[in-house]
């Protein structure tokens, strides 16, 4: 199998540079990180022009984020990569848990079906990034990419931010509406703003290392507590495509990073969980983690998104997965502002639902390391009674954290309207993101998810508000699933969703749902979210 | 349901009691401890009403401040 080439990127003299007239895109977007490319692209997609900005021309080095979660695929097949990730990526659900050579726990993460994409995919960072910056060029009028343009100075003024840039061939500047700082965990945007980054460093030192070889491992995530090979430590063992496999190994909080990283220390721990097995090391690196956020995320005009803005320990995937919730929930809303028809102030609603995720992310994500890395006697106790009981008990076995996986957020934070008006009894809330389930129309066989618009949406499911395409058409997409419109093939829909009326975000969220409203009601909410959104 | 702080151990008090002690008899404060972790770890599970928990977390803390 051919390894990853690591190609560099065209670099291009900025026209500014040439004596051209500045680029006028209302966005200019730091960082060509997952974060960024997608924000560009989501953006692109609402017809909002963005320059991204990058002091590198490669991908990633490193596979670094490798699980893609549910949630994130449904958004990355709205911005138009999932079906590749999903070809390329190791499909997976399973995941194992040891302590020393037993196993004392297994989860089974997506135990229906009925959705377009699994519970989570393995894919190497820069094979995102790759097809992230593959799709902007599908833009060329809307996304202009610069590889080697590192900011130094961002300033913003009345209505407008102005970034300094250092190229190969000198330094310019750019002026845009809005910036996006997507400049990652050690954001020089973030630091030259003075913002605090508050929460916690944990001390525990991490070995992380992708090693190439023939293995006919399953497609599962196993995870050790004190493993034989590696006593007193956790260890990860997880499955990429091309041949490559991701390890973690805990190494102790006082470990010696230069020693670690010797060849000479690190092949023979690998040779102990591969079992002999001949392999090649394709990176490896030593790291400690951090589990903080910014206060606030907008400021002025100048958005945090993605590890600029939050950081958290890699073992739910919440970092890479986080931040395309971001992208996810800011760039329609950014998008309404800068076409004009919604106020600044819906950007408050990303602050408010986005510091609620990285919250839940944090928390989460906390609580893991406390579990993998005990600190003291006390923590150490209760952390070897959950593992102990967890053989024959099975309520320790939901005790054992060895990662929280990434989930999507629920928004009850949210200052925007989000309202279960009738009783349902199905998984479907007010607030959370849209469950996918199979359709089927003239066309063939498809999915739920991806019939829903890019504004907002009117989703029937059965016979309510039958006025509703002459009512409601206009200003809205409208859906119905029975009663002559997509069939509900194999009763999913329904089961996930019950029979009522669905209004639902541009970020596939529900703001609010009834079983039999009358066209006034529809109006009133949406109203009520007009009256926000287009203040 | 709140946290019963009335005696609730019937006619088996004294003997359930020395019953813990019996099951440390032996034990290094070190085993005594795991020991300690797995049983709080089994009753409250046992128990399972978050409030009544949290109660008995509190209840516990300050006995500390006596
Ligand atoms: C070892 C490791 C393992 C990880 N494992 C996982 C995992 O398994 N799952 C998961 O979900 N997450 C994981 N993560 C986290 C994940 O990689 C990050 O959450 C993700 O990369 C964040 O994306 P981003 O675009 O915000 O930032 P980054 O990917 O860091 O991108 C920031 C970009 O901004 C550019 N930049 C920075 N400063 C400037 C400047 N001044 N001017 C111009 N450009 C600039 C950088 O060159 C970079 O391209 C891991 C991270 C590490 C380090």
């Amino acid at each position: 199998m051919a390894r990853y080439s690591f190609d560099p990127f065209a670099y291009v003299t900025p026209p500014e540079l040439l004596g051209a007239a500045g680029t006028d895109a209302p966005v200019i977007i730091i960082g060509a990180g997952p974060i960024g490319l997608a924000a560009a692209v989501d953006l692109a997609t609402r017809g909002v022009a963005s320059v991204i900005l990058d002091d590198n021309n490669v991908v990633s080095v490193g596979s670094r984020a490798i699980c893609w979660a549910k949630r994130t695929l449904e958004i990355f097949d709205r911005l138009g990569i999932a079906d590749r990730m999903l070809a390329k990526g190791v499909t997976w659900k399973v995941g194992r848990v040891y302590r020393g050579d037993q196993e004392i726990y297994s989860f089974d993460l997506l135990p229906e079906d009925g959705h377009k994409f699994p519970a989570f995919i393995n894919l190497q960072q820069y094979y995102v990034e790759q097809y992230l910056i593959e799709r902007c060029a599908d833009f060329p009028d809307l996304i202009d990419l610069r590889f080697k343009n590192k900011v130094v100075d961002v300033a913003q003024q009345d209505g407008h931010v102005t970034v300094r840039i250092e190229t190969p061939d000198g330094i310019y500047q750019l002026h845009g509406q809005y910036l996006l700082s997507c400049d990652g965990a050690s954001s020089q945007v973030r630091r030259q703003f003075g913002l605090e980054f508050d929460g916690r460093h944990f001390e525990e030192r991490f070995l992380i290392a992708d090693v190439e070889m023939e293995a006919d491992f399953p497609s599962e995530r196993w995870f050790w507590f004190t493993p034989n090979f590696h006593p007193g430590q956790s260890a990860l063992l997880h499955k990429q495509p091309d041949n490559i496999y991701r390890i973690d190994l805990q190494l102790g909080p006082d470990a010696n990073i230069e020693e670690e990283k010797k060849p000479e220390n690190v092949i023979p721990r690998i040779e102990k969980i591969v079992g002999g097995r001949p392999f090649t090391l394709d990176w490896i690196s030593i790291y400690s983690f951090n589990c903080r956020r910014i206060e606030r995320f907008v400021h002025e005009r100048v958005i945090f998104v993605g590890d600029s803005a939050h950081v958290v320990s890699p073992f739910g995937a919440r970092g890479g997965n986080g931040g395309i919730h971001d992208v996810d929930n800011l760039c329609w809303k950014l998008a309404a502002i800068i076409r004009g028809e919604a106020s600044v102030e819906l950007l408050q609603s990303y602050d408010e639902e986005r510091v609620h995720g990285a919250d839940e992310n944090i928390r989460n994500s906390s609580w893991t390391s406390r579990f993998m890395s005990p600190d003291g006697a006390v923590d150490m106790a209760f952390r070897n009674a959950v593992l102990g009981l967890a053989v024959d008990h099975p309520f320790a076995r939901r005790l054992v954290n060895a990662g929280r996986l990434s989930l999507p957020c629920s928004q009850e934070a949210s200052s925007l309207p989000s309202a279960d008006v009738d009783l349902f009894d199905v998984p479907m809330r007010s607030g959370i993101a849209c469950l996918d389930a199979p359709v089927m129309s003239a066309a063939g066989r498809d999915w739920l998810l991806r019939q829903l618009g890019d504004g907002f949406t009117l989703l029937i499911i059965g016979n309510a508000l039958p006025q509703a395409d002459r009512e409601f058409s206009d200003d809205l997409v409208v859906i119905r699933v029975g009663a002559g419109g997509f069939a509900d093939c194999e009763g999913k829909v329904e089961a996930r969703y019950g029979r009522g009326v669905y209004l639902i975000r541009p970020d596939q969220h529900v703001a609010a749902r009834w079983k039999d409203p009358d066209v006034e009601q529809v109006r009133a909410a949406l109203r009520q979210t007009q009256k926000l959104i287009l203040a | 349901m709140s946290l019963n702080i009335d005696f609730n151990m019937g006619a088996d008090g004294d003997d359930l009691f020395n019953g813990l002690l019996a099951a440390h008899e032996g034990l290094s404060p070190s085993q005594s401890e795991q020991m300690n972790a797995a049983l709080i770890l089994l009753l409250m599970n046992h128990i399972g009403d978050a409030a009544v928990i949290r109660d008995a977390f509190d209840r516990a803390r300050s006995t500390l401040d006596r």
